[in-house]
Formats: C-alpha cells, structure tokens, sequence
C-alpha cells in the first residue's frame, strides 16, 4: 500500500485515508463575465493528462480533511512530493525530464 | 459583539436525552460477560462537544483559548486534557472541544467572550458524535484488526489523536491513557460501531462497565 506524507498532520499516512480531487494550480479567470465561451470550457472542464510529471490537489479526508498537493509521476505514481496550497513545487517537468521513450521504430507521421 | 446565535441546545424541560446506542441496551449488559475481559466498552455518552475554528498563528487567539478553557492549543495530532474537559487538535484551523454535560452551553459564551473580535467559529456538535471508552489488555488488538494506522506506542503515545481509516469507515482514535483509547464515533454509525466492537473483541471477552 502506498504511504501518503500530509503535510498539514505531518506524518506518513495510508493511501485509503486520501482522496484524489485532480489537477492542481488552476486559476479561476478574475473576471468570469468577461470571459468567453471557450475560456469559461476550458477553465471549467478541461483537465491535463499528462504522462510523466502531474501537480494534483489531494484531499486527506480520513484525517485532517485539508487539502494540499502532490505531485506525481503518472507512469510510476511515483509521488515525488506534497506540498500546502499557495507554495510551489520543486519538481517540475522541466527540472526533472521523463525518460524518452525506448528507441522504438515508429511508423510515419500522418 | 457577535450576530451568532447562541442560545441552550440542551433542553431543561425534562425530555428524556437517549445516547446514539440507546437501542444497543448497554445498561443492560453491565456486569455481564467474562470475569477477566480482553477489552472492556464504556459509553461516554451525552458529553458537550464543541468545534471550535479560528487562526493558529494568531497569538490573540491561542491566548483567548487559554483564558476562557485554562488549556493550551494542542499542536498537531495532540489532545491537551484537564479534569474531564479535553482540547484535540482535528486540523490546522479546528480543534474539538468536549466538556462534561451540560457545560457546553457557558463554555461556549466564555469562548465567545475571551475570542470577542476574532475571525472564528464555534459550533455545538454534542447531537452529532459521542465517545466510546476502551480499555483493557487486549484493546490494541482489537484496534490492529480494524484500522491500517499504526498503534504500536512507539508510533501511537498517550495524548495523541488522529482521524483515521477503521473498519472501512472513519473515526478518531484518542489514545487517553496506557491501555485506554477513546474512539469518537459520529452518532448514525454508532450502530455498526457497536456491532463491530462486539465482534472484533469477542475473542477476547468484550464487557460493557458503567
């Protein structure tokens, strides 16, 4: 079972205590009436799906009840870390690149 | 002054206040069962339970905490406790507070007071959830059945308390006392809670104390 560390209860916790609510760091548009159909989509239901890197919003709900975020390799679920909502993280796409792909024969592009 | 209203939710009328597990008959077992019990249950039952909200960082507020309750906050996964009035830290913004019976009602005026000016929140939750006592040799067996937490002393010292996983719901567990631990049950699952206790401790002799 994998071990959570929340950062509000400070300790390791058992994933079952945890609930995933998605993707982290989404900007509520300041102005929402001023927006357009399609920003307003966008904000509203569009979510990334990455492969490699993904900066989650987690939930401790059978604990403390706070959120926080995570962020999480996709391809391993390996969670690098969990930080409090309005800090940023240390790992990024950019400071820690996946590993390419194998060097796989690939067809042509169409 | 504050525009809550705060007003006696204990009624003073005479009606008859019945515990989550009235229909459980818990009285009624008292004194039965094994002569040397693994694990003995007792209902801490219609107790004052206030959440109580507000800003940890603020010294304002620890220090009107400490005047109107006599109690420090308790950092986290704490309970500070004195006499039979118990301060547990829930989150980073909210502590439990649980006074005896019927104490609610000026405790809460005298946190409104000593907190008068503040951004906080003070909510009479006693309806909602009660206490079950356990205690006994074999209770942290009975806690390694039902929940993945770690309750190994090394992990789980007196005083600390934390909401966790137990038996596919969720409960606090509050370790009170060597060998003692509270469970903090919310009132509709006070039925499967006791359902649950009897059979996870029947192996070791369950009895019920006053």
């Amino acid at each position: 079972m994998l071990h959570i560390f929340c950062p509000h209860c400070g300790e390791l916790r058992s994933e079952e205590e945890f609930h995933a609510s998605g993707q982290a760091h989404i900007p509520r548009p300041l102005d929402p009436g001023a927006c357009t159909d399609a920003e307003w989509g966008d904000y509203m239901f569009f979510r990334d799906n990455p492969r490699g890197l993904h900066h989650e919003l987690w939930n401790h709900v059978a604990g403390c009840r706070q959120f926080f975020n995570a962020t999480r390799n996709t391809v391993t679920y390996e969670i690098l870390e969990t930080y409090l909502i309005g800090t940023k993280p240390q790992f990024t796409e950019q400071a820690a690149p996946l590993i390419t792909t194998a060097t796989r024969e690939q067809g042509e592009k169409v | 002054m504050t525009t809550a209203n705060v007003y006696q939710q204990r009624p003073d009328s005479g009606a008859k206040a019945e515990s989550s597990l009235h229909q459980a008959n818990l009285a009624g077992l008292i004194g039965k069962g094994r002569k040397n019990p693994g694990v003995r249950v007792r209902e801490k039952k219609l107790l004052g339970h206030l959440t109580l909200r507000g800003d940890a960082n603020d010294p304002a507020f620890a220090a009107g905490v400490n005047k109107a309750l006599g109690l420090e906050l308790p950092v986290a996964l704490s309970l500070v406790a004195k006499d039979e009035t118990s301060l547990q830290w829930m989150g980073p913004d909210e502590w439990l507070l649980i006074v005896p019976g019927g104490q609610e009602f000026a405790v809460e005026q005298a946190l409104r007071a000593a907190l008068a000016g503040l951004h906080i929140s003070v909510v009479n939750v006693s309806g909602g959830q009660q206490l079950l006592e356990l205690s006994g040799p074999k209770v942290r067996e009975v806690l390694m059945k039902s929940t993945s937490y770690d309750v190994h002393p090394d992990n789980f010292p007196v005083g600390k308390a934390v909401g966790t996983v137990f038996a596919k719901s969720q409960l606090v567990i509050r370790h009170t006392a060597e060998d003692t631990w509270e469970l903090l049950i919310r009132r509709s699952f006070s039925d499967y809670w006791w359902l649950w206790l009897q059979d996870a401790a029947a192996e070791y002799g369950l009895n019920v104390e006053a």
